[in-house]
């Protein structure tokens, strides 16, 4: 440690070159957090989902609705305790430009269903009783100021013309990756206007044992195999994982970059520290003279190495970790539930360690085993 | 007087590992940037090519998608009379009503959730004939009233049971695969093709997605537009074809473009300070021979300029190879799901000239940023000092 001074007055020589190199650092770890936390963000969903709920959907294809009858038939399915059901409804709002979730929902029995959506009771309460009113997140309140007692008129994507809706509740989700910027509304009120093409998109299901899962999903589908609208029943989290699967390889191509950026970073770092050895071999020669011995000219370079590289990497994960809160990226929207996680903010670390190795190790070996008589030499 | 160009290459090739690691970090960066670009731009071309510019494909009023359109089938024969659809050469309208779903298919080696939405879409013989980009590599065309379907060529390898003379199951039924189609590498190639007739019964009983149909003259769209805008029997929206996949592509598009320019413009900082760093090194090591070109009445300008090229032709070594590096992924198949259409798309990533191109033009502004200080500071050596 008494050698610390010695290690921070190397790296005041140039200063410019040192803090380069560690904002080079810096920048490769804040890319690579971030760019790790659009992928475990995609995840996340299947995490925070819930193992004791279960899904019902079409088995053909989502978008193919399932029967009204199928709730009582579902209820009486044993260890399934509740029932409810919704429907995607795809309303725009003004232009369109800002996507938000339109559900057509079993108001009583969803609010039941999803404890994860809190709400005032009173709201509740008003929500229950009138048909035409609507439950917004409150990223739906940021992105257009809407209020409770607004009346707010929807464009039908699927279900044509203006449907208007009175604000009569606003939720705040208990989890962020629940996201909060979902409009839903009474799935009477769709059906009224609609009754010879409406019928429930999905059903959710609660069930008391999370570990009879598979055993419910087969029975389900089972009983409906032959029927005109077979279904596919799933956990929550498996639909989750489902859903994150259909980005495709976009995760693996995150994951790619992330390296490239590494390895990018890499060899500026190991440039710099081989940069810093070659001027300072008259010095290392001299220093080895006095009497240090090699592997205490090793392990200084590679003290070097390491400052750089953790001071990069505590600046880089630090500005991944606060950006999303500073900015309120992680407020719903796109990526709901954005933030740099546990996981990420160790192997950020990792990486940082592995920098110092490969950037340090070789201008290190080299400084250890320079031959003193000659590099003193070489000075002249 | 200006300082013979073979100067800095010599002076570049006499530290090969600094240049060399320098040159390495811009060319990832440069790697990253046409890497990224070319998913974006394959996967636009995917959707810009489904679409031609000669057919018009109709919706249901105010839908933005075929999956959230419907058109009954007693509007089917009202547009089939309209005068601006061309004739095929049997004389019949070239219309293809459609209908269109995504039908949940489970990827090779995927669980049982792990599925894509693959289109399954129901069309009229005709359809042949409107999308002229359409070709059998294998096998013949469905046949009428048949269990029969044709699969597109992007399907392959990613699904199971989707080879010419297998069997698909969907929608409780079982499928005969009779063809296989190319569609120019446009998003048709992700697609199921089966008659609408036999689609229609199995999933959405009475109506149609969409309508596409051939015009007889392509330069009078808006008139088209307008005449079924006007006509009261029918809620329709007309769209030129291209324009509507084109429009399908813009908001994944956009992600991946902002997505590229926002990641390789932090990596590009990083890359120019590692040129920086690269570049005063040079400065510092070679003064006195600066001191040396100065004296013998090279101007500072000079001196500047030559050291901007250094930089320049360190990064454009860089650049180089960054293009090697990302050129092998042309054409290299990849899929994602378009969130526009809730469909999974496969597309190839697409490394052009013009890519190429500006790859190099960015490693090149690289070099230039991250050399121009050091440069300075080597033109403004006082010679006395440097010489002594």
């Amino acid at each position: 440690m008494k050698f610390l001074p010695l290690v921070l007055a190397n790296l005041k020589r140039h200063k410019l070159r040192t803090i380069l190199t560690m904002c080079s650092v810096a920048l490769a770890l804040f890319l690579f957090a971030s760019l790790r936390t659009v992928v475990t963000t995609l995840e996340s969903g299947s995490e925070v989902s819930s193992a004791s709920r279960m899904i019902v959907q079409n088995a053909t294809a989502f978008v193919i609705p399932l029967p009204m009858s199928y709730a009582t038939r579902l209820k009486s399915v044993p260890h399934v305790q509740e029932v409810t059901w919704a429907n995607w409804f795809g309303g725009k709002y003004g232009d369109g430009k800002k996507f938000f979730a339109t559900f057509a929902v079993e108001p009583e029995s969803y609010m039941k269903m999803y404890p994860e959506i809190q709400i005032a009771e009173d709201q509740k309460q008003a929500f229950l009783k009138e048909k035409s009113a609507a439950v917004i997140g409150e990223g739906l309140v940021r992105a257009f100021g809407w209020k409770v007692g607004d009346n707010v008129t929807l464009q039908g994507t699927i279900f044509p013309g203006d449907w208007t809706f009175t604000i009569r509740g606003i939720y705040h989700p208990t989890k962020k990756e629940y996201g909060d910027d979902s409009f839903m509304f009474h799935y009477d009120y769709l059906y009224e206007r609609e009754p010879a093409r409406v019928t429930p998109g999905w059903f959710i299901m609660k069930i008391d044992d999370p570990n009879v899962a598979p055993t419910v999903a087969k029975t389900i589908d089972d009983q409906f195999r032959n029927s005109n609208a077979p279904t596919k029943t799933g956990t929550e989290k498996a639909f989750a994982a489902g859903f994150a699967s259909m980005w495709g390889n976009v995760k693996l191509l995150m994951s790619t970059i992330g390296m490239a950026v590494v390895f990018a970073i890499l060899l500026v770092t190991a440039n710099a520290m081989m940069m810093n050895q070659r001027e300072r071999t008259s010095e290392v020669a001299v220093m080895k003279t006095v009497g240090f011995s090699d592997r205490r000219v090793f392990t200084l370079v590679i003290i070097e190495a390491a400052v750089i590289a953790l001071t990069g990497a505590v600046l880089g994960l630090g500005a991944a970790t606060l950006l999303p809160i500073v900015t309120g990226f992680g407020e719903g929207g796109f990526l709901p539930g954005f933030h740099v996680t546990a996981g990420t903010a160790v192997l950020g670390a990792a990486v940082a360690l592995l920098l110092t190795v490969a950037s340090g190790v070789f201008p290190a070996w080299q400084a250890a085993k320079l031959p003193v008589v000659q590099a003193l030499r070489r000075v002249e | 007087m200006k300082i013979p160009f073979v100067y800095n290459l010599r002076s570049v090739t006499n530290r090969p590992v600094s240049t060399a690691l320098t040159a390495l970090g811009i060319g990832l960066v440069v790697a990253v940037f046409v890497a990224m670009l070319a998913l974006a731009n394959g996967f636009v071309a995917a959707l810009v090519k489904t679409g031609s510019s000669d057919n018009v494909l109709l919706l249901r009023k105010g839908a933005d998608s075929e999956l959230s359109s419907s058109i009954p089938r007693e509007a089917i024969s009202i547009i089939s009379a309209s005068p601006h659809i061309a004739t095929g050469a049997d004389g019949r309208p070239l219309v293809s009503p459609e209908t269109y779903i995504v039908l949940n298919i489970r990827r090779t080696g995927g669980g049982e959730f792990d599925v894509a939405n693959v289109v399954a879409r129901g069309v009229s013989d005709k359809a042949w004939d409107v999308r002229r980009n359409i070709k059998i590599i294998e096998g013949r065309r469905f046949a009428s009233g048949q269990s029969e379907i044709c699969v597109g060529s992007k399907l392959t390898g990613r699904f199971a049971n989707v080879n010419v003379g297998d069997v698909l199951r969907f929608s409780n039924r079982n499928w005969n695969v009779v063809c296989r189609f190319t569609a120019d590498g446009s998003s048709f190639e992700s697609e199921i093709w089966g008659e609408n007739e036999q689609f229609q019964n199995v999933f959405r009983g009475g109506a149609f997605q969409d309508v596409a149909f051939r015009l007889k003259d392509p330069a009078a769209f808006d008139e088209v537009k307008r005449s079924f805008a006007a006509d009261q029997r029918v809620q329709l929206d007309a769209h030129r074809e291209s324009e509507f996949y084109a429009s399908q592509s813009e908001l994944l598009g956009n992600i991946l473009r902002f997505l590229a320019i926002m990641i390789t413009g932090i990596m590009a900082v990083g890359a120019v300070f590692g040129a920086v760093n690269t570049m005063y090194a040079a400065v510092s090591s070679r003064t006195p021979e600066i001191a040396v070109l100065l004296t013998l009445g090279f101007r500072p300008r000079s001196v500047l300029a030559s050291f901007l090229v250094e930089s320049a032709v360190i990064a454009f070594i860089g650049g180089v190879i960054g293009c090697l590096l990302a050129l092998p992924i042309n054409g290299v198949v990849t899929s994602t799901t378009n969130w526009a259409s809730f469909s999974e798309i496969a597309f190839a990533f697409r490394v052009t000239p013009q890519l190429l191109l500006s790859g190099l033009i960015f490693a090149v502004v690289m070099g230039v940023v991250g050399g121009f200080f050091p440069a300075r500071r080597a033109s403004k050596l006082p010679v006395i000092q440097a010489l002594r």
